[in-house]
């Protein structure tokens, strides 16, 4: 009994825990939901998956099926991003314990119930259980923020290196409380419309509306809640990394405040599409701007540190480029969290910036549907660089070493590259290649796509199959991680992070 | 004889014979006849049915005819000759083109004025088209004759229905037609299998032969029979039109103010199942024209009558 509690207490009461089991279950929704749709629906793959599961789908209910889907990961990313913050961030421990134990309970209720609703026959009480587990998720975002309050003495910072305010106001901080605001604003866009459900709103995906001219309120606050979200969830993960590098220095002290501005404008840009649709994407870029230059600071300050730290190691004061370069090259997996923030500009941001530049010259001209592959292509490969970001940040909190570290860290970069760069070619093959020539740009972009991804599953099932087995030894890995729960990282103000509930309660 | 001799012989031998099949395939393929005639129109009684995904109670208020097929090859041959000849349009090198009179501009944000003048119909030397100008009249390609036309623009396909006092059908008499009463997702029903229709994942005889574009199937392939040992299901609608899921995208007559987009329904034989779904929808510019795009027509009864 012991025993079990113990593990229980490890998967769902430390952070190091928590985190493993919600990218445990993102992991398992993504390969039984993900046999349902692109080249498994033709290798036949989705009739055995609907036959074994017993799944109710009809073809009217697809896109319902894909939002309820969408939102039952969100769910777990954003679960998984609240756990490093409660961790990384100084505040009290029963503040860490509530918003943990409430975020859990809400995403896996929405996990669960959602799916069931969605895939398994149409319950309403599971579709209310979806919207409570939603609104569990909801409610720890607003706990998160009020741990947050960055303006609290006992959270100024004391290492004048950190960003701050003349007063001494956490700089770092305001920018996880500003992504918390947000997001939680950001939230109720898509709430609220979702609230009109069955009447006045409709099921739709964005994608499936870019070419509507007139689009209602409803609609506007839909394509919003997708854009911030998304882009919130990016801001939140650049932050967590930053932290998880010690940033710090003349490029925290340039790099927060614009995180902090770029948030509010590109949030406040977002809101305003409802009201002002023709105006807001001035203030979505230059919000974007602000952003973009602020992760790219901390990507150079990251890199600058990993060679320092690695010459450190090799007893090197200074070294050449090609000694530098293999420094940085050293550990794939701090290299690639901030690698794959780079790459993102060449698959995500730079085509954005293309597509939205040559919208009317080239993207309009072509038919709908391949206008649609690209932008589909350019946000599911969003989402797929968030997730290789998290999968490395964990790898290292799980002490991976080694060979396999690099083999890990270097498979998971060079095959989800791969698959990113071949899918941005694919979605962009008509800029160089006509429909009646396409068909081995086709093949072997698919080809690479499936390949680059098939190995990044590969290996994150082998990843964790080995922590699941490791959950069966009695003194395996997790038992040490539940000796020592909490994120090895430096955090600006320390004063508040030995906490816990049972001495402030005393 | 030498024993490698022989084993190389034999090799080359079974090398031979599999191309040949191929090719014997081929050629039988494109001498299917489907039994389905292109020429024959349906009636859709005015009334009820529902509309889009949401399935919203629409009525139309009159009777109409639509075609039973999509336009063929040779449909589209035939009628170049006569527009040609009566000057309905005019060739501008390899290039069919006809007078539309415009659209109304609001400037709209994205909007494409689409002024009055010549627009282009067809481009016969694109690559995949089926129809050749030869001598002074038009052909279809041989084998293709009962193939849906592609590679035809809106202007190209509101021409051959204005040449013969038709018209293209708007959408919700496109939708009508494609779903009967009810509330179905595709013409024959809810279910999909890859033998209903001609999409990306149907791995039908032509596309195994001509490769995944080149492999429009003959209008009213998908009609229940076998061919060779590949076996189709009927993907007749209720009202008994064929191919208004997959194949070749179909042009509707919409001309919606703000956007110069033309519409098109139906999906096509590269996409994949959920746009096959009666309400999925694609959209170009009036003068696009691709390998998977084509369309066919409706008319009012009093032409209907005319036209007997």
């Amino acid at each position: 009994m012991t025993a079990f509690l113990n593990k229980y207490d490890f998967l769902f009461r430390s952070t190091k825990g928590l985190v493993l089991v919600a990218i445990s279950m993102i992991a398992i929704v993504t390969a039984i939901f993900g046999t349902l749709s692109g080249p498994m629906v033709e290798w036949g793959i989705r009739d055995i998956t609907i036959k074994l599961m017993g799944m109710e789908i009809h073809p009217a209910q697809r896109e319902g099926r894909i939002i309820m889907l969408y939102h039952t990961i969100a769910m777990a990313v954003v679960a998984i991003e609240v756990y490093f913050i409660t961790s990384i961030v100084p505040m009290r421990k029963h503040q860490q314990q509530s918003i943990n134990a409430t975020i859990t309970v809400g995403y896996l209720t929405a996990m669960i119930f959602g799916l069931w609703f969605a895939y398994f026959g149409h319950n309403f009480v599971f579709h209310g259980l979806f919207l409570l587990g939603q609104s569990l998720v909801f409610f720890a975002g607003i706990l998160l923020a009020s741990a947050l309050n960055p303006w609290k003495k006992e959270y100024h910072v004391m290492d004048n290196d950190y960003s701050h305010t003349k007063k001494g106001v956490d700089l770092e901080r305001v920018a996880f409380f500003t992504m918390t605001v947000a997001m939680l604003g950001s939230a109720i866009f898509g709430a609220v419309t979702g609230s009109y459900w069955g009447n006045g709103h409709e099921t739709f995906l964005g994608e499936d509306i870019i070419r509507t001219p007139h689009k209602t309120p409803l609609q506007l606050a839909i394509i919003g809640h997708l854009h911030i979200m998304l882009t919130l969830v990016a801001v939140a993960l650049a932050l967590v990394i930053g932290r998880w590098f010690d940033f710090k220095g003349i490029l925290h002290k340039i790099a927060m405040p614009l995180m902090i501005f770029g948030t509010i404008v590109i949030t406040l840009g977002v809101w305003s599409v409802v009201p002002f649709e023709p105006t807001a994407h001035t203030f979505i870029y230059v919000g974007s701007v602000f952003i973009m230059t602020s992760a790219l600071l901390m990507v150079i300050y990251g890199w600058r540190k990993i060679i320092h730290d690695r010459l450190a190691e090799l007893g090197l004061e200074k070294a050449g480029f090609i000694k530098s370069i293999k420094a940085l090259l050293h550990d794939p997996i701090k290299f690639g969290t901030l690698w794959q923030m780079v790459f993102m500009n060449f698959t995500v941001s730079g085509v954005g910036i293309f597509l939205a530049v040559k919208l009317d010259k080239i993207f309009r001209i072509w038919p709908f549907l391949e206008e649609r592959i690209t932008l589909t292509g350019h946000w599911h490969i969003l989402s797929a660089i968030i997730a290789t970001i998290i999968l490395m940040f964990y790898a290292d909190i799980s002490g991976m070493k080694g060979k396999t570290r690099k083999w890990f860290g270097w498979i998971l970069i060079i095959c989800s590259d791969l698959a990113f760069g071949s899918m941005t070619v694919f979605s962009m093959k008509r800029l160089f290649v006509d429909q009646y020539s396409q068909q081995s740009v086709v093949n072997w972009t698919m080809i690479l796509t499936d390949f680059g991804l098939a190995a990044v599953l590969i290996i994150l099932a082998l990843f964790l199959s080995w922590r699941l087995f490791d959950l069966f030894k009695s003194e395996g890995l997790w038992k040490k991680e539940l000796s020592n729960p909490e994120l090895d990282i430096k955090t600006t103000s320390p004063v508040l992070s030995s906490y816990n509930l049972e001495e402030e309660i005393k | 004889m030498n024993k490698k001799i022989k084993i190389y012989i034999v090799m080359i031998s079974f090398i031979l014979s599999i191309s040949n099949s191929i090719l014997l395939n081929a050629q039988q393929y494109l001498q299917i006849d489907t039994g389905v005639n292109p020429n024959t129109w349906v009636l859709i009684p005015a009334g009820k049915f529902y509309k889009g995904q949401h399935n919203h109670e629409t009525i139309i208020q009159y009777d109409y005819e639509i075609m039973v097929t999509d336009v063929t090859n040779e449909q589209y041959a035939k009628y170049l000759n006569a527009a040609l000849a009566s000057g309905f349009i005019k060739m501008v090198g390899d290039t069919v083109k006809g007078y539309y009179p415009g659209d109304k501009f609001n400037g709209f944000k994205h909007e494409f004025e689409i002024k009055a003048g010549y627009w282009t119909h067809m481009v016969l030397s694109e690559k995949g088209i089926r129809i050749k100008y030869a001598g002074g009249s038009f052909l279809a390609q041989k084998g293709f004759e009962s193939h849906p036309v592609i590679m035809v623009s809106w202007f190209g396909a509101k021409s051959y229905a204005d040449f013969y006092g038709w018209r293209l059908p708007n959408e919700l008499e496109w939708e009508k037609a494609a779903r009967g009463n009810d509330t179905r997702a595709y013409p024959w029903g809810d279910d999909f299998g890859n033998s209903h229709a001609n999409y990306y994942s149907s791995y039908d005889v032509f596309e195994k032969t001509f490769g995944k574009l080149g492999g429009t199937t003959p209008v009213g392939f998908y009609n229940g029979k076998t061919y060779g040992d590949f076996k189709t299901n009927n993907n007749k609608s209720p009202y008994g039109l064929y191919d208004m899921a997959g194949n070749v995208w179909q042009w509707v007559g919409n001309v919606k103010p703000d956007v110069h987009y033309r519409y098109m329904r139906g999906g096509s034989l590269a996409t994949y199942e959920q746009h096959l779904r009666i309400w999925a929808e694609n959209n170009a510019g009036p003068d696009y024209y691709g390998l998977d795009v084509g369309f066919r027509c409706a008319r009012d009864i009093s032409e209907a009558i005319k036209g007997k």
